[in-house]
């Protein structure tokens, strides 16, 4: 079995967090972890991508092929149609609702909604509300975790404990709202 | 022995601190800079004795880690690829050395320029210098390799470059750690013709380094860092891989029917007689590398004609960018993976940008209104976050080469006729190369304008500390000779725009050097700063 997921977004948007959560809760499982990210420039404002490979046998490229990725996880609805070339013909595209605007030619975004809808299987979740509702507009990362998690080869409790492992330092708080956005992005 | 999940950059840290690291030195630079970093923190964490620090530049950090070296210690040396241009006069000179404590150079590469302002190659620098150079192509390597650099570079008394890349620096995967070795004890070099490049010292040194090249071959011949795999059933097409390529060589090499014999090579100089085996067992060579077709040219001096030779000199890989598994696959001649039906939507380009309520955005403002009064004006800028001063909306830079580079060329502008004329440089770059510029301006007696912009931090790479203070700077620039009351600072918000403007308004006016000091935090600065309280 091997996994791959293409993880976009913009600059300071927290896609590594996701990316870190997503592998933590993978090596829990045993399982091979690649995962390549993006750092300096290119992550101030942005587009950002990571690629992330899960695999119970040896994995040997960082890099995902064109047409082999299993899920696109975007936090945002522009940049999950930048990177579509990776999916492969049935994957999974999961994308945020809520657009990041900073440059003066984002498309409309209702375009961008149809456009994700015609990808059979793509799901637009409302990171945003939901990130609030479990205790801050930051984790909105989280609920993109969570509403992943029900696609991913990763157990529940798993995550949970990935979770509680990464964000651990930050306080008992970051942690119940990191874990509330998730549960809360599961069940959306 | 116990496994950690790590960034290439910090297997390299790791590496280097079970091979009995005592002293690292670096100029932070994508993607190198998490190689100090993770020392930086292994020092607060584990072992206060290490040292790990930041210098000036890239050349100042390689000088200070061979008098580690000369002290009998192991040093580490880190900086990005166009970093080792800076540090080349020191290292070139320092292969001629009888290296004594470990001394290792780890050079971060950028092909694909995901943050750089060129691909350069570092290979060709240990060839260049006649010296090892080891590319690690997954994590676990980078740790072993490291280690064995040092003993290498003990051995054999010379310099070891580890070459990576930015898909293995910046990638993450579980590595296992093996023996820690401890710290070599203060043993100076007794023999001060070791290090002493007098030209009828160095001649020697040349030459004994010359004598060393069989040595090195046999090494490359032997190493298992350079695998070579034969079969004997494929005699139309062989493979050599270099760095990174390898693993996207083995995704592909799954779906060939016949397999072509391979070798890999991450050890140079280059096993020549591998090399010749393989390509005897093949009428065509394919050369899939990662960077320069550095392995490719080689190829064509040493093998008969009659073998084929493709790869980036006959674009069968192209020359520009990373290579890919898709690049590979094709190199092959494997169909491409079906994709997912694209839907057609024009996709507006994400420039990187200058955060929301940056220091440089208000700096470019006010000086954009007084260039804006000028027909003719020249803006050089320099490597850092305000260079994404050249995008909308900014629009405010004409110039960007290298670091230090915004300085020497509004000299050169002015002296060419422009006016008015503005160097624009940050607090970081400004200690590491820009120093100097200032002295050839003040010699020169330009009218000429530098603006330093001074966030306190060196941002771009991810926020590591500047060397001197912003009250630091001011005495630099007074101190190389500027007129004091042509030294001025403003603070870039905006409720200081008018000030700003008139005071850059009347400096760039000034007949002579002038500098404008911009002093704000960079607000990720200030943001940390609170959230410690």
């Amino acid at each position: 079995m091997t996994y791959n997921i293409v993880l976009c977004g913009v600059g300071g948007q927290g896609v590594l967090s996701v990316a870190a959560i997503i592998a933590r809760g993978a090596m829990m499982e045993g399982l091979q972890v690649k995962q390549a990210e993006v750092h300096g420039m290119s992550q101030r404002g942005g587009a950002v991508i990571a690629t992330m490979r899960i695999s119970s046998e040896e994995i040997f490229s960082d890099l995902i092929s064109e047409g082999q990725a299993d899920m696109i996880l975007s936090m945002e609805p522009l940049e999950s149609i930048r990177h579509i070339s990776y999916l492969r013909k049935g994957g999974q595209l999961i994308t945020g609702k809520e657009p990041f605007i900073n440059i003066p030619e984002y498309p409309e975004q209702d375009k961008l909604y149809s456009v994700i809808d015609s990808i059979p299987g793509s799901m637009i979740i409302d990171t945003k509300n939901l990130a609030v509702e479990a205790g801050s507009q930051r984790a909105q990362n989280m609920v993109l975790v969570g509403s992943a998690s029900k696609v991913l080869p990763i157990k529940e409790e798993t995550f949970l404990k990935a979770i509680e492992n990464v964000f651990t330092r930050k306080g008992e708080e970051i942690v119940t709202i990191n874990k509330k956005a998730f549960v809360l992005g599961r069940n959306s | 022995m116990s496994e950690m999940v790590l960034l290439g950059d910090e297997a390299v840290a790791q590496g280097a601190i079970d091979a009995g690291l005592s002293i690292a030195y670096g100029y932070p630079g994508t993607p190198s800079t998490e190689i100090v970093e993770y020392l930086q923190e292994w020092k607060r964490k584990e072992d206060e004795s290490l040292i790990a620090s930041w210098c000036s530049n890239e050349k100042t950090a390689y000088e200070a880690a061979v008098a580690v070296s000369m002290m009998g210690k192991r040093a580490l040396v880190t900086m990005k690829h166009v970093g080792l241009n800076v540090a080349a006069d020191a290292f070139m000179n320092s292969v001629g050395y009888t290296i004594h404590g470990g001394l290792v150079l780890a050079v971060a590469d950028d092909p694909g320029m995901h943050s750089s302002q060129n691909e350069q190659d570092s290979r060709y620098y240990a060839d260049f210098a006649r010296t090892i150079c080891l590319e690690p192509r997954n994590q676990q390597e980078a740790y072993e390799m490291t280690k064995d650099a040092f003993e290498l570079s003990e051995k054999l008394h010379l310099p070891v470059l580890l070459k990576l890349t930015t898909r293995i620096s910046h990638s993450r995967a579980v590595i296992k750690r093996g023996e820690v070795r401890p710290k070599n004890e203060f043993n100076p070099s007794k023999d001060r013709s070791h290090w002493t490049n007098l030209p009828f010292l160095s001649r020697q040194n040349y030459e004994d380094l010359w004598q060393q090249r069989p040595v090195l071959a046999e090494i490359s011949e032997k190493s298992d860092y350079n695998p070579l795999i034969l079969n004997g059933n494929n005699r139309d097409v062989a493979v050599i891989t270099t760095g990174l390529a390898y693993n996207y060589y083995k995704e592909a090499e799954r779906d060939l029917e016949n397999k072509p014999s391979h070798l890999h090579i991450s050890f140079y100089p280059m096993p020549e007689d591998k090399i010749r085996e393989l390509a005897g067992s093949a009428k065509r060579v394919i050369v899939i590398e990662e960077g320069y077709p550095f392995v490719e040219r080689f190829l064509k001096g040493i093998l008969p004609q009659a073998v084929q030779v493709d790869g980036k000199l006959n674009d069968v890989i192209p020359h520009l960018g990373e290579i890919t598994p898709d690049i590979c696959r094709k190199a092959m001649g494997l169909e491409a993976f079906e994709k997912a039906e694209i839907p057609e939507i024009e996709m507006p380009g994400r420039p990187p940008q200058l955060c929301k309520g940056c220091p440089h955005t208000d700096s470019y403002k006010a000086l954009n209104e007084v260039m804006g009064e000028y027909e003719n004006p020249v803006v050089t800028s320099d490597i850092g976050c305000y260079t994404l001063g050249y995008f909308a909306p900014h629009n405010a830079i004409h110039s960007c080469l290298d670091m230090g580079a915004a300085v020497t060329m509004a000299r050169g502008a002015a002296e060419a006729g422009a006016h008015p004329v503005v160097g624009v440089i940050g607090d970081s770059t400004f200690m590491h190369t820009g120093i100097q510029g200032l002295v050839d301006m003040l010699s020169a007696g330009n009218k000429v304008t530098l603006m330093i912009l001074d966030n306190s931090i060196t941002a771009m790479t991810g926020m590591q500390q500047t060397i001197v203070e912003s009250s630091g700077i001011i005495n630099v620039v007074k101190g190389c000779g500027v007129s004091p009351e042509h030294v001025r600072t403003i603070i870039p918000l905006p409720k200081h725009h008018e000030e700003n403007v008139k005071i850059i308004r009347e400096e760039v006016e000034y007949n002579g050097v002038s500098v404008i000091i911009a002093q704000r935090a960079c607000i990720h600065v200030v943001k940390r700063k609170y959230a410690k309280g």
